[in-house]
């Protein structure tokens, strides 16, 4: 159903049509990246370092090279060297020098599952048993697999060349220590002496992975003009195209980008990792290669979210005002630099109206893969300290934990505690529905069946969303239906979406809008399909386009009836003259008379949008512990939401309810479980536990609307909030329930055990 | 994965004439849902997988007078679905429902379980608290060995190159028996045991005549517990219970692994143990 | 150099024969072999469901099945599900209640569905996550998944 705020105010936004994209994909007949077929096509297979660090003496490929049916074997040597430059992706910004390493070892392997080498052979098992064959001789390093471990002194050293930072200055000799930032405001040490009650603590997270269904994949081409043809499953065909450029030197303009369907990314699909791969042995072979990632490399070798090590402290009057706040985010970045704690510390008190803060963030490297954005990327740990914490001031003061947030509350023109001001943000609004909520206002009976104990936990958080670049064409067929396309790949329904907020502008149903997601050469620069920031950039791209549509057929409409454009007004999906009502045609019938009126009508738009709108979600669960083995299910689950403006109601539900369960499986169950050696030894679907439709209940869903009045139609980014607070919402729960705090994730059967233990 | 053949035997002597042509290059395939993913993972280097789906003698699921006989390659599906045989041993049912999930019960069987010989197999515990004799073909003709006997190591039995599971037997439960397994796993299903226990008590009255504790996923094999012979002749009272369980809980020699501690193993034993006590009390006490 | 083998079987309601390295999958068979991408690969040893095909009326994991082992029988995969020109009330519901996001899972979860709903026209929400556990899915939560089947159901 819509909710109050859009009811009656759009004739488009606010429904449920079914997406574009989706007869193909109940179907079958979708083609997803690994679906792709060419002729010649020949299957790679990727050869992994087995150490978790280690240094590469040499390499034999000969046997594999000499294997019937192998086209080509391929190492370090056969990549361009790359120097260090940074660019930015849209969810971090990238060094060329340390993702061409990624791709292909040099020296070193920096993770169990780093790739050393790669085989093109006619089929599959041809291509994985050459690749058994290449000798590699390693000279196996000491692995450091934490934070904690990376800082000390004598710990061993990932990149022997980092340059290290330490709140802008240099660090001298070698460190793991990538950057240490900080953010101050106010006077902390005055903001705790004036506190009454003050709580730190401190966390330890566990790195865990997007979990997404489809491995990655690629298929390229290298022709004989050297310009590289790529079809893949990726998050942004723009930045796989620059990534994919920049790691083989050659220009961008050499590379296209033909995005296939994605099965799911959540950040994950936005490096590059087998399209360079791919298109080196096509340049080899001169035939074109696809490659396939193992579910075991996806765990192992691809971009999973930071463990960090954490601490927060909060000072509280006791009448509930936050007086200060400080918190020390450690995160690791994997085997480079880059993790999201620049994110994390944009977050950690953003739901909050607090005049004293002080942010400390790390960023550090360790021997596990290279940490990639994963939805709201840092702000799920930040919450984890950050609402725990409030949590305990909560109890300790006996304030009702959502009085206290609304008291606390960042409303417009609080200050962010990393400087800017927030613009009209939904804090409030959102608190104030969860406090409204049914769930909510049902008492919780702590005793379940069989002994079971029973707690409830709530936790908010933040995300500021992003714009960033995408453009829009909308090309008008003459039956009036229009084709439009884009450049974000459609991960979960925004096809739908942006043809919906084109559809409304120009007056047509949803269904008339034909949606296409092009290459790189079909549409102009687009950025990721992340950051919250589809249904917000493109859908602004959409509108603008659709708009310029607008704008010519009203031109068309004064040609047409020999009159000034300034006479025509266009209103509720018709084109009319003020002078004469009589002169009067509907964006259909207009549309049929384009050909005689100038041909066809092509309105475009490419937007970099600055009023990305921050959200914010509240979220309430009841779960349910068995003292005796510690499981824990979750019982009842409520999300609570403020998504400005929803375009398609169940697709915004969608991202909620997709968000809260992978932050259950987070919480209860999620690790990347390291061998003494370093090496993740849980890397298949049995042991990485993901919740099974078994683990989950219903998952109610509020949507609150506070428009962003940064987009046209209010839209605020919905995707990568909700997995903010799930963590922190089931720590909370587990106390309520067991009167205990856990402050390492997974919060699983064996810790709750121990913990339980411990208590008596 | 090193290529290897498909062979589909259509009898005992073809299935054993085929394993014997490869020795330990060939294995017998039945469900898959184990042998695919180890040979993929390089796991075992095959020459040939032998398919012994294909014949009366794996199939036969037969509730006897005196007897139940279970083919080596009946999938678990069949055993929960038949009414009959779900009557009679839902201990046997409480295994075959929670391997995996629907997909993997449609192919993977008691007897694959078994074979694979996973320390941590959800029916071998059952297998045994039932009294399960298995019957063995080979090229020496065939034998018996029975169920505790049979897993050796982890991933490790008694068949040798060449012999392959054919059939399990079991005698069929007299009035007052009662039988259950339970396990503990991090997820509701589609996982794998971090602990198990089956249990079985033949009951005369209040008295428990016999009792059988089976462990799974606390030792290299699963272990016939001595909790079984505490019970006998004692009454099946709490206090008991109780004592067989903490019997059960010495006698586990767990690891700590990615999937638990061995303190969290020895724990979850005692209560699993307690509480499927309980339960084939309770049905020995509905089966009369 | 290990030969390929003969299968004859019935895919989709229609006859099929054909060769295959006995070593291949039937998921491997029914994408490379056969053209029928619909089925997809999530993790190739039988943890996600992705690949679940029905062979011989039961739903089973493609991945642990051998291509060579289909030979006599009878598989039915997404391709097969809808009539020419009318989805099969299932893929309808998943359609109406949103219940895909990024659709890799979608014919898996259908095949799945379709097996339970053919066996028991109104399964409870309990019997329905029970029966898909074996399906997983990272978009959705499931919660629009469950709705979908019930609303299929309630619609026989």
């Amino acid at each position: 159903m819509t909710t109050e705020t859009t009811k009656g105010k759009y004739n488009v936004i606010g429904t449920r049509p079914i997406r574009h994209d989706g007869y193909d994909k109940v179907t079958g007949r979708a083609i997803y990246g690994a679906d792709i077929k060419l002729p010649g096509l020949l299957q790679g297979a990727v050869l992994r370092s087995p150490y978790a660090h280690a240094r590469i003496k040499s390499i034999d490929t000969s046997a594999a090279k000499a294997m019937a049916g192998v086209y080509s074997v391929i190492t370090n040597a056969d990549f361009p060297g790359v120097h260090d430059t940074l660019v930015d992706l849209g969810e971090g910004a990238i060094n060329f020098r340390y993702a061409s390493n990624n791709v292909m070892a040099g020296e070193k392997v920096l993770y169990k599952g780093h790739p050393v080498a790669a085989v093109a052979a006619l089929d599959k098992n041809t291509a994985l048993e050459a690749a058994a064959l290449i000798k590699v001789d390693y000279e196996v390093l000491k692995p450091v697999s934490t934070v904690m471990e990376a800082l000390k002194p004598g710990a061993p050293i990932v990149l022997e060349d980092l340059e290290g930072q330490d709140l802008g200055e240099k660090i001298d000799g070698q460190t793991n220590q990538a950057n240490h930032i900080r953010h101050e405001f106010g006077d902390v040490d005055k903001g705790f002496a004036e506190a009454d009650i003050v709580i730190e603590r401190e966390f330890d997270t566990a790195m865990v992975h997007q979990g997404y269904i489809e491995p990655h994949n690629a298929t390229a081409t290298w022709d004989e003009e050297d310009r590289i043809t790529i079809w893949t499953s990726t998050q942004g065909s723009f930045p796989t195209r620059r990534q994919t450029a920049g790691i083989l030197r050659v220009p961008d303009s050499s590379v296209k980008v033909i995005p296939l369907e994605i099965g799911g990314g959540f950040g994950g699909k936005i490096p590059s990792y087998l399209e360079p791969v791919a298109a080196i042995l096509s340049r080899e072979t001169g035939r074109p290669v696809k490659l396939l990632m193992e579910r075991t490399s996806v765990f192992e070798s691809t971009g999973p979210t930071p463990g960090t090590w954490m601490s927060a402290k909060v000072g509280v009057k006791n009448d509930g005002t936050i007086m200060a706040a400080t918190a020390d985010l450690r995160f690791d970045a994997g085997a480079y630099p880059g993790s999201p704690v620049g994110a994390g510390m944009m977050c950690v008190f953003s739901c909050y109206d607090i005049p004293n803060t002080r942010i400390d963030g790390y960023d550090v490297v360790v021997n596990k893969p290279k940490t990639a954005a994963y939805r709201a990327p840092g702000a799920t740990q930040a919450a984890y300290a950050m609402e725990t914490v409030i949590d305990e001031i909560c109890e300790k003061l006996g304030m009702d934990p959502l009085e206290f947030r609304i008291k606390n509350a960042a409303k417009e023109g609080t200050r962010r505690a990393d400087g800017p001001i927030h613009p009209i943000i939904g804090a409030i609004e959102t608190h104030e529905a969860a406090r409204a909520s049914d769930h909510w206002n049902t008492p919780l009976e702590k005793n379940g069946p069989d002994g079971k104990l029973r707690g409830r936990g709530i936790a908010s958080g933040y995300w500021f969303n992003i714009g960033l670049k995408s453009a829009v064409t909308i090309s008008v067929n003459e039956d009036g239906t229009v084709a439009l396309t884009e450049g974000s790949t459609d991960i979960g329904g925004s096809r739908a979406s942006i043809s919906m907020m084109a559809a409304e502008v120009l007056g047509i149903p949803a269904e008339d809008v034909r949606p296409h997601v092009a290459d790189t050469e079909g549409i102009g620069y687009t950025d990721v399909t992340g950051g919250s920031r589809t249904t917000y950039a493109t859908g602004y791209a959409a509108h603008d386009a659709a708009q310029d549509v607008v704008v010519q057929l009203r031109e068309r409409a004064a040609r047409l009836w020999d009159v000034e454009v300034d006479e025509i007004e266009f209103a509720n999906g018709s084109y009319q003259s003020y002078a004469d009502p009589e002169l009067r045609l509907s964006h259909k019938e207009l549309a049929s008379k384009l050909g005689s009126t100038g041909g066809p009508v092509v309105g475009s738009a490419s937007v970099d949008p600055e009023g990305a709108g921050g959200a914010y979600s509240t979220q309430i669960c009841d779960i349910e512990i068995d003292p005796e083995t510690g499981k824990t299910d979750v019982i009842r689950y409520t999300i609570v939401q403020d998504v400005g403006t929803a375009i398609h109601p169940a697709y915004v539900e969608g991202q909620m309810q997709g968000a809260v369960a992978q932050g259950i499986g987070w919480a209860l169950n999620e690790e990347y479980f390291l061998n003494d050696d370093g090496a993740m030894v849980n890397s298949s679907f049995l042991d990485y536990r993901m919740p099974t439709s078994l683990d989950l209940p219903a998952i109610e869903t509020i949507i609150v609307e506070v428009p962003n009045p940064g987009h046209p139609f209010g839209v605020r980014g919905v995707g990568e909030v909700p997995i903010v607070p799930p963590v922190a919402t089931i720590a909370n729960a587990i106390h309520d329930a067991l009167g205990i705090r856990l402050r390492t994730t997974p919060m699983n059967a064996g810790s709750i055990l121990s913990a339980l233990a411990a208590k008596k | 994965m090193h290529p290897f053949e498909y062979v589909r035997a259509t009898s005992v002597d073809e299935a054993i004439a085929a394993l014997a042509k490869h020795g330990e290059r060939a294995r017998p395939l039945a469900g898959g849902t184990d042998a695919l993913v180890m040979a993929r993972a390089g796991r075992w280097e095959l020459d040939a997988l032998v398919d012994i789906k294909h014949m009366p003698e794996t199939n036969i699921l037969e509730l006897g007078s005196s007897e139940f006989r279970l083919g080596s390659a009946v999938a678990c599906y069949r055993v929960y679905e038949d009414e009959q045989v779900a009557a009679k041993f839902p201990g046997l049912v409480d295994s075959a429902s929670i391997i995996g999930g629907i997909q993997i019960q449609s192919r993977a069987g008691l007897g694959g379980n078994l074979c694979n010989a996973s320390p941590s197999g959800d029916g071998i515990g059952a297998l045994i608290v039932h009294n399960t004799t298995c019957i063995i073909a080979g090229p020496n003709g065939t034998r018996e060995v029975a169920a505790e006997d049979f897993c050796t190591g982890p991933g490790r039995s008694v068949i040798q190159d060449g012999e392959f599971l054919v059939e399990m037997k079991m005698p069929m439960p007299q009035n007052d028996f009662g039988a259950a397994y339970e396990r503990f796993t991090p997820r509701n299903e589609m996982d794998i045991a971090v602990a198990g226990v089956a249990s079985s008590v033949q009951l005369d009255g209040t008295t428990i005549v016999s009792a059988r504790v089976a462990l799974a996923a606390v030792g290299p094999t699963p272990i016939l517990s001595s909790a079984g012979d505490l019970l006998a002749g004692k009454e099946a009272t709490a206090e008991n219970i109780s004592a067989a369980a903490q019997a059960a809980s010495a006698d586990a020699s767990p690891i700590s692994d990615m999937r638990g501690t061995a303190e969290q193993r020895i724990h979850l034993v005692g209560v699993l143990t307690r509480r499927t006590l309980e339960r084939a009390v309770e049905r020995a006490r509905e089966n009369n | 150099m290990v030969e390929k083998v003969r299968v004859r079987a019935t895919l989709n309601g229609e006859p099929v024969d054909f060769l295959v390295a006995p070593y291949e999958s039937l998921l491997d068979t029914l994408r490379d072999e056969l053209g029928l991408t619909g089925t997809k690969e999530g993790c190739n040893d039988g943890n996600c469901g992705a690949c679940t095909v029905n062979l011989d009326g039961r739903i089973v994991d493609s991945c642990c099945v051998l291509g060579a082992e289909i030979d006599g029988s009878t598989v039915e995969t997404i391709e097969g599900m809808a009539e020419p020109g009318k989805l099969h009330p299932l893929q309808q519901a998943f359609l109406e209640e949103a219940a895909l996001q990024c659709g890799i899972c979608t014919p898996g979860f259908l095949i799945s569905a379709k097996a339970l709903l053919d066996v028991e026209p109104h399964p409870s929400e309990d019997r329905i996550r029970f029966w898909l556990a074996g399906n997983l899915c990272r978009c959705t939560g499931y919660d629009k998944i469950v709705k979908a089947v019930q609303k299929a159901a309630d619609s026989a």
